[in-house]
């Protein structure tokens, strides 16, 4: 069973690698060769390759401890890679601290979102970042609060109403914002839809399009395959801290599932199966 | 349509149509009334009570509302305000700092001891007193930060290592007398404004206060912003002067404003400002609220609890030294007993949260009023110190309870 799985996959590879080289000519934005990294004597992620470029939604997906929030935290100058390269603009760069990650323009948007409840929109969005120390701007901070969030086409009723009186699906809007506010090249999203409802995921999703129309290089990382394949141009398959594949959006869910779990046999396939061996006989019938 | 036909676009901050705004002065009645009842009282609990406790004494002796008996509630509550300032700031991080009685009356002490016994000038005295407060503030924010010592642990440490070294520094004596007649104990006992300094403050303080509002409009409209219009800004200045000039007046019958109370409520507007105009404020509450995110935002949450926990030691040294002029003494008796109590209870019942994140300078004002106007009106009304310490804590516990209802009322109404 795992040597067709990974014949599955040596093959999935395959093809999307030719799509990939076919798809862009241009240098990524972002580049990862060879990344590793350890913890102790766990290898989290081992040569990891990954390229984003601009205007471009990269869809990271993979099962529990595949090692997507690890690469995260790595992109995000959290943890330090034990060996590899990472470039940046075609230049290689060092992610020694989260600030060097801002500052060179890979913003973060945390799974928990990372937002003092206590506090107002505006005060959200220009943490850490406020005009004038000694008399906060509190005018012009509230004009490109306001600039922000209708370039996103956001529907926050009052940037002066705090945090805590938002929906779930305002306050990812508001994490997004935030994360925009410092003119990003890339912007990472950790599970952005994962505590949202119906209604809500569909607003993140088009504000993770509109991020992508305005030239920004989109990491998504998500468990729910529909919203990977509503929004994303290539899906990365990691497990076990390893790439396993490279998809397009159009790639059938039994692909995509057997990259991640890296069994062939499931529910997913055996349904898969039962549909194909359902058509002849159907087509039959019609004839 | 009425409102839009005037403007021929509407204001960047009112461009949601779903969302009504309010305008004009009813409109800002409405808004406040509707922010009350779901929920977001302000200060307005404390105004209430200030009122009930007001009102009850009154009417059972009506000497409480005098001049005189005002005068002297404003010197009594000075001290312990100064030091309720002070646990503003850390209680704003979510912290707790149970040592202020002790770390006020070690400073009281360090006072007597370098300026009576050692003859040490007074002005040296006093910043050496401070300055061991603030070093107190540092080796708890050091507790905190290097080992991850619980603040409620090292304070409570803290409360019993400095009253001992309270104890030792008096000596067998235990009780220095500051002398009459010099600048600190008249500051702390008969120092008044003027006046014609009181009613200029109080004028200055309108004036200000329109200035400062007009600028901010000017600029919000020029953004592109709504903005207070013009008419309310001159009326709320033009009441906050009429009821400062009041005070003032009412005050001067007898001996005037304190400076001492003048000192506490210059630290109550500078805290104030420091906490909402600046980065500092601004990292205080979100440290208080969320520090994961606020580390991840960058913010040195380390230097954060730094300067809340020097800022507290440092405003409970400067409250002993005003207590040890209030008293002209500096005896071991010096901030123990209700002290410690009052300045927390104070903050608390003043508005400031337990659990960080919500609260203001005010509160440290607001609350501090309520403690010394029970404790003024029982003495006045011959009531044993038993009862003022029941009633101030039964005080204590409605505020509590009003703040945990209020808490409910703003979750059902999805403003927290």
């Amino acid at each position: 069973m795992t040597e067709s799985a990974e014949q599955a996959n040596a093959s999935a590879t395959a093809s999307a690698d030719g799509q990939a080289a076919g798809g862009n000519g241009r240098t990524p934005v972002l580049s990862l060769r060879n990344v590793c990294k350890n913890f102790g004597a766990v290898s989290a992620l081992t040569d990891i390759e990954l390229d984003v470029h601009a205007g471009e939604v990269v869809a990271l997906v993979g099962d529990n401890g595949a090692g997507k929030s690890t690469l995260v935290k790595v992109l995000a100058g959290v943890h330090q890679p034990t060996s590899g390269s990472i470039s940046f603009d075609g230049k290689s760069v060092r992610l020694a601290d989260p600030s060097a990650a801002l500052n060179l323009g890979i913003a973060t948007v945390f799974q928990d979102l990372a937002l003092c409840e206590n506090l107002d929109v505006v005060a959200n969005i220009y943490l850490g970042q406020e005009k004038d120390p000694y008399h906060l701007d509190e005018v012009s901070m509230e004009v490109r609060a306001w600039t922000l969030l209708n370039e996103l086409s956001a529907r926050i009723p009052d940037v002066r109403d705090v945090v805590a009186s938002l929906s779930g699906g305002q306050r990812q809007t508001v994490a997004i914002a935030r994360s925009l506010l410092l003119d990003p090249k890339v912007i990472m999203l950790d599970e952005p839809t994962a505590a949202l409802g119906v209604a809500q995921t569909a607003e993140v999703l088009n504000l993770i399009e509109r991020v992508r129309d305005r030239g920004l290089g989109v990491i998504m990382i998500s468990h729910n395959m529909e919203d990977v394949r509503a929004v994303a141009d290539r899906v990365v398959v990691l497990r076990l801290g390893r790439n396993n594949g490279v998809f397009t959006p159009d790639a059938s869910n039994q692909e995509l599932v057997s990259a991640i779990t890296g069994a062939t046999d499931n529910s997913v396939s055996r349904r898969a199966e039962r549909q194909r061996a359902a058509q002849p006989v159907a087509e039959e019938v019609q004839a | 349509m009425t409102d839009n036909a005037k403007q021929d676009k509407p204001f960047l901050d009112q461009a949601d149509v779903r969302v009504s705004h309010e305008s004009g002065a009813l409109g800002a009645i409405r808004s406040f009334l509707s922010r009350v009842r779901s929920g977001d009282l302000g200060s307005l609990p404390v105004v209430v009570g200030v009122i009930v406790i007001w009102t009850v004494f009154q009417t059972l002796n009506p000497i409480f509302l005098s001049s005189n008996n005002l005068v002297n509630l404003l010197f009594d509550m000075s001290t312990v305000g100064v030091i309720a300032l002070g646990v503003v700031c850390v209680l704003m991080l979510g912290q707790i700092d149970l040592s202020v009685g002790s770390v006020s009356g070690l400073a009281s002490a360090i006072v007597g001891v370098l300026w009576v016994n050692q003859g040490w000038p007074v002005a040296l005295a006093i910043i050496v007193a401070v300055g061991a407060g603030a070093l107190i503030g540092c080796v708890y924010s050091l507790l905190y930060n290097r080992f991850g010592m619980p603040s409620f642990v090292s304070t409570l440490a803290g409360l019993l290592a400095f009253l001992g070294m309270q104890l030792y520094i008096l000596g067998n004596a235990g009780s220095i007398n500051l002398p009459y007649g010099s600048g600190l104990v008249s500051f702390g006992q008969t120092l008044t404004m003027p006046a014609w300094f009181s009613y200029s403050v109080a004028v200055l303080a309108g004036i200000a206060m329109l200035l400062s509002r007009y600028r901010t409009a000017a600029r919000r409209k020029e953004a592109g912003l709504s903005s207070q219009s013009l008419i309310s800004t001159v009326l709320v200045a033009a009441v906050l002067t009429a009821i400062l000039l009041f005070a003032a007046w009412y005050l001067n019958q007898a001996r005037g404003i304190p400076w001492m109370f003048g000192l506490f409520v210059a630290l109550v507007l500078a805290l104030n400002y420091a906490l909402t105009r600046t980065k500092w404020g601004r990292m205080m509450f979100a440290v208080g609220g969320n520090k994961e995110a606020a580390r991840r935002a960058g913010i040195n949450v380390a230097f954060i609890n730094l300067t809340a926990f020097t800022l507290c030691s440092s405003l409970a040294a400067l409250g002993g030294v005003l207590s040890a002029a209030r008293l002209a003494s500096a005896s071991q008796q010096a901030g123990t007993g209700d002290v410690n109590l009052n300045a927390i209870a104070a903050a608390v019942i003043g508005g400031t949260s337990l659990f960080g994140g919500r609260g203001n300078a005010y509160s440290a004002l607001l609350g501090i009023i309520v403690i010394q106007s029970i404790a003024s009106g029982l003495t006045l009304l011959n009531m044993s110190s038993s009862l003022r310490y029941m009633i101030t804590g039964a005080v204590l516990a409605i505020a509590v309870i009003v703040d945990s209802l209020a808490r409910r009322s703003r979750v059902s109404h999805g403003r927290e």
